[in-house]
């Protein structure tokens, strides 16, 4: 298996936002994903969102684990830095690169079998840690790349293709990062553009660590009647509390005003992003009461979707450990190096 | 009288003090042994602890030894048995003409004792109970009051005591006080009531120089500071803990910005090994030197990792402190037992870089230099300490630093580099040394991005699976590996005084003990070249010593002699030609067992020594 080389081509008539970047720019390589995969769809929306965003594509470093979904950060962004780590721990991957450089944004793809089986700690470790990053987990319920066989988060009494029932309780990630203190958890569904787009955008614009479970089902494993994360099951148990858009600087993007209260909730950036309530007693901002819906909803079998919690005043790792400002990558022993003077004064204090 | 003459000896002698752990005997004993180093003779002490926290035996020998041999000796000419629970041990371990010290607040039968020792008793407990009534104070003062008679009875200077106390309770003048007065309490009991000084005597010297005296995971820690490490991520384990601790708290001396109070390096606690070298391996990805530490077992959580560091090509530094395993083993226990792990770490055909420090000066020294290494070779680069090496005092040239020294970030293509037009390949060949270009993430926003991969991929990071494209990474993988020979530390060689046939090589924590073994064989008649390896991938200079000799030993602390077998294996050499000397009990190897050991098999093979062969 080889690359299937992209055509270079622009149409001259592409509209082009902020930065003059057209939505070919943040494109990738062809995907090799079979055909109506919900990852592709979600590879479409990271698009568009950081088109809309106007990030300048090579500031984004994009690290993913092993799986199918973990192969989409080579389909977007084609002309970022990508790397595909080890099974399930991504999380560590991107918290070292996080480290090394603050000033760089990082989106860190994974799958549910990646970030909810072998990556679980580190899934857990890089939320509580804070880490500033846009934490997206692709989740069909199966693991895609060894075919078929249940993930952690497959609901309990779901069927897998072969026909067997599945015995053991689901993990629901969203709810494990509220737990954990992330501070910007939401969820979607991958065929639901208008919503994931928008989620997307404001999680990259929060500071601290975000986290976007988005159900994307998976067409060769988990779109049989039984499954609970196939197409048909979603669009009938999805259940939006809100819907937002981002407004960057002094250009907002125009939102789509639907009935119902609007809320503002302001980012650490000073970046807003404005929540449509559909549930006009949901508030975002309480971590405790996302909590109790996400259960409540949970117990009618319905998946809640939208941004259910966000802090916009979120401090992030670089803030715990009260690292410089300048990116740790670029010091040379100038900044580095205590000198042999020092290191005289050391050997002296141990004779 | 003792039936056997009592051992007299000035400067060369082993005092070993039995403790049970937690009663906070260590820093009493650190001090005894940095009076003797004050007094200018040279000490190499050992801590010898077990897998708990309080109650169990805890030992720290202090060998006095004015020659400076650094190895551990073997034999206690004075125990200080300050454990009832390791008391028989205790008293049969002790030298024939030896001291035995001990608490005589409650009586002993004689049986107790031995004939042929010297039995010093002082009502310690007694005492410090007449003197304090809090009981934390009863026991931590115990352990200065027996300092302070041990100063009586081998001669030392009260002076030098003081001055140590006063160095380390500087700003806190009522410990200071207290520690001195008990001091002399102990020191004049003695003094009243026992013959002092006895046999064993330290006489001031001047025999340390300008030596220091650090432990070698504290300068392997400092040496990630002057190599430019920013990144720390680690897992705690024995023996390898203190390196981060040491870490942090170097770095929080020096590497705060002045002006912001900002930190330039991160240090995260992972939650677990692989976690740990995740995030090395994600920082130095990103372009930042970055290093973890760990010992045998967070190894084999990191070795997938590692492959990935190797495939993929990403820098990262471990350090391996070395103890008895496998598995937990026996965790507080010194041994080199990791070679073949390391060597060849992960799945898939892998190799990776070693380094083998004597002693803390070389650990300062490589360490700094693997960050320089790493990112040269854009691979995984193992520090490979011991307990033996890292949780205990040495006595070492003093650490040096070089302030014109930049550091080496190998062979990154920069924004202009890529403008200029330079045809970037991330695993491209350029230079015919195996090794390719890098780029960090966000240098350009049209060129030089790739993909990182633990896939196969073609030279100009591509995903692939095609079989040559695959052969052709993986000899250019060996072409880098072949250039890393001539950039790591190369062997040393140390002749005898006449021509032989006959070497041995060592490596790392062996040395001291190897260095004066060597003395006792040339006693013994025979007379060998010494190879000293310094790092895998061997320097072709270890062939050339392996066919200058007929018959050369490898001396190393593990029970299937690795490097034995790393050298077979890579030099294609008859195994015969390499007579292992194994060593593997988890406690330091002595001179004596190298010489004994190498010394037999050299009789056994009716050796004439060259001397009497030639006259
Ligand atoms: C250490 C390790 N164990 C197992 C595998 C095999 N493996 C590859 S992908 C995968 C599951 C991926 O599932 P998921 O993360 O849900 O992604 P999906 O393919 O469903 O998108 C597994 C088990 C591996 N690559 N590494
Ligand atoms: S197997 Fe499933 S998850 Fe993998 S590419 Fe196909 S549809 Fe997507």
């Amino acid at each position: 298996m080889t690359y299937i080389a992209k055509p270079k081509f622009h149409h001259p008539g592409l509209k082009k936002n902020e930065l003059g970047y057209t939505h070919r720019d943040y494109e990738g390589k062809i995907s090799t994903l079979c055909a109506g995969c919900g990852h592709d769809s979600i590879t479409a929306s990271i698009i568009e969102a950081c088109y809309e965003l106007s990030i300048e594509p090579h500031r984004v470093a994009k690290i993913s684990g092993i799986g199918c979904s973990s192969k989409t950060p080579d389909y977007f962004l084609g002309n970022s830095h990508g790397f595909n780590s080890v099974h399930g721990r991504m999380p560590s991957v991107l918290t070292g690169a996080n480290l090394a450089n603050r000033d760089l944004i990082y989106l860190g793809v994974s799958g549910d079998g990646d970030s909810a089986s072998i990556g679980f700690g580190q899934f857990a470790h890089s939320i509580r840690r804070g880490v500033n990053m846009t934490y997206i987990v692709e989740n069909n319920g199966v693991y895609g790349l060894t075919k078929g066989q249940f993930s952690a988060t497959a609901d309990r009494g779901s069927k897998s293709k072969k026909g067997v029932t599945n015995t053991d309780n689901a993990i629901d990630l969203v709810a494990i990062a509220l737990q954990l203190g992330a501070t910007f958890v939401a969820r979607s569904f991958s065929g639901d553009k208008t919503q994931l787009v928008p989620l997307i955008a404001a999680a990259i614009r929060h500071k601290g660590a975000s986290f976007i479970d988005v159900i994307s089902p998976c067409i060769a494993f988990n779109n049989h009647a039984g499954s609970t994360k196939s197409f048909d099951y979603v669009r009938e148990h999805n259940d939006a509390v809100n819907r937002l858009d981002v407004l960057v600087g002094r250009d907002p993007i125009a939102v789509d005003y639907a009935p119902g209260m609007v809320q503002v909730v302001e980012q650490h950036d000073g970046s807003k992003v404005a929540l449509r309530k559909i549930d006009a007693d949901y508030d975002p901002h309480d971590r405790l009461g996302a909590m109790t819906f996400l259960q409540k909803h949970a117990a009618k079998g319905q998946i809640v979707t939208g941004l259910l919690y966000v802090d916009p005043e979120a401090e992030d790792l670089h803030e715990h450990l009260n690292t410089v400002e300048t990116p740790l990558n670029t010091l040379e022993a100038d900044a580095l190096c205590p000198g042999s003077a020092v290191l005289d004064k050391i050997n002296a204090s141990l004779r | 009288m003792p039936d056997k003459k009592p051992i007299s000896s000035v400067n060369d002698f082993v005092v070993r003090f039995a403790n049970v752990n937690g009663s906070g005997s260590a820093s009493a004993n650190e001090l005894f042994a940095r009076a003797i180093l004050r007094h200018g003779v040279p000490v190499s002490p050992r801590n010898i602890f077990p897998s708990n926290i309080q109650g169990l035996p805890t030992w720290y020998e202090v060998r006095v030894t004015e020659a400076g041999h650094l190895g551990a000796r073997g034999g206690v000419d004075m125990m200080v048995a300050m454990n009832p629970q390791t008391w028989d041990k205790d008293v049969a371990g002790i030298e024939p003409g030896g001291y035995l010290f001990y608490d005589s607040t409650k009586p002993m039968p004689s049986t107790k004792f031995r004939d042929d020792i010297t039995v010093i008793g002082v009502p310690l407990t007694a005492i410090t109970n007449s003197t304090y009534t809090d009981p934390r104070q009863r026991q931590l003062f115990k352990n200065i009051i027996y300092l302070g008679a041990l100063c009586a009875l081998l001669d030392m200077d009260p002076k030098v005591i003081e001055q140590l106390i006063g160095e380390q309770y500087k700003g806190k003048e009522k410990l200071l006080s207290s520690n001195v007065h008990a001091l002399h309490l102990g020191r004049d009991w003695a003094l009243q009531n026992l013959k002092c000084p006895i046999g064993l005597r330290i006489k001031r010297a001047d025999k340390v120089g300008d030596r220091i005296f650090i432990e070698g995971n504290s300068a392997a820690a400092l040496g990630a500071v002057y190599g430019g490490a920013t990144v720390c991520a680690w897992y705690p384990i024995t023996p390898s803990s203190s390196v981060a601790e040491a870490f942090t708290s170097h770095c929080k001396k020096y590497r705060h910005d002045p002006e912001t109070g900002k930190a330039k390096y991160a240090i995260v606690q992972g939650e677990d090994e692989l976690a740990s070298i995740g995030i090395v391996i994600g920082a130095s990805w990103n372009g930042a030197r970055a290093f973890t530490a760990t010992s045998g077992p967070g190894i084999s959580l990191m070795t997938e990792f590692i492959g990935l560091s190797y495939f993929a090509e990403i820098p990262a530094v471990i350090m391996n402190i070395q103890r008895a395993g496998p598995s937990t083993g026996m965790p507080t226990r010194t041994q080199q037992c990791d070679i073949i792990a390391c060597a060849y770490a992960s799945h898939g055909d892998t190799k990776h870089v070693l380094l083998f420090p004597e002693d803390p000066a070389e650990a300062f020294e490589f360490a700094a230099a693997s960050f320089d290494l790493a990112e040269r070779l854009q691979t995984t680069i193992f520090l490979m300490l011991d307990l033996d090496i890292g949780m205990n005092h040495r006595l070492c040239r003093p650490l040096k630093w070089d302030d014109a020294k930049q550091y080496d970030r190998g062979k990154v293509m920069t924004a202009e580099m890529l403008e200029e037009g330079r045809d970037f390949g991330r695993y491209l060949d350029v230079d015919g040394d195996g090794i390719p270009y890098r780029t960090y993430p966000g240098t350009h926003p049209t060129k030089g991005s790739y993909f990182t991969r633990g896939t196969s991929r073609d030279r100009y990071a591509r995903y692939s699976e095609e079989g040559p494209v695959y052969a052709d990474n993986m000899q250019r993988l060996v072409r880098k590996f072949e250039t890393a020979q001539d950039l790591v530390p190369r062997p040393l060689q140390a002749n005898a005084e006449r021509p032989t046939k006959y070497g041995v090589i060592y490596f790392g924590s062996t040395s001291p003990a190897m260095d004066e073994a060597i003395g006792l064989l040339e006693a013994r008649g025979h007379q060998l070249d010494r190879l000293r390896i310094r790092a895998f991938p061997f320097h072709s200079s270890v062939a050339s010593f392996l066919a200058e000799h007929d018959f050369v030993y490898v001396v190393e602390q593990n029970r299937d002699s690795q490097l034995r077998q790393l050298i077979v294996n890579e030099n294609g050499i008859d195994p015969v030609r390499l007579v292992p000397i194994v060593h593997y009990d988890g406690t330091p190897i002595t001179a004596r067992f190298i010489a004994k050991a190498i010394g037999d098999h050299q009789d056994h093979l009716k050796v004439t020594p060259l001397r009497k062969a030639v006259s």
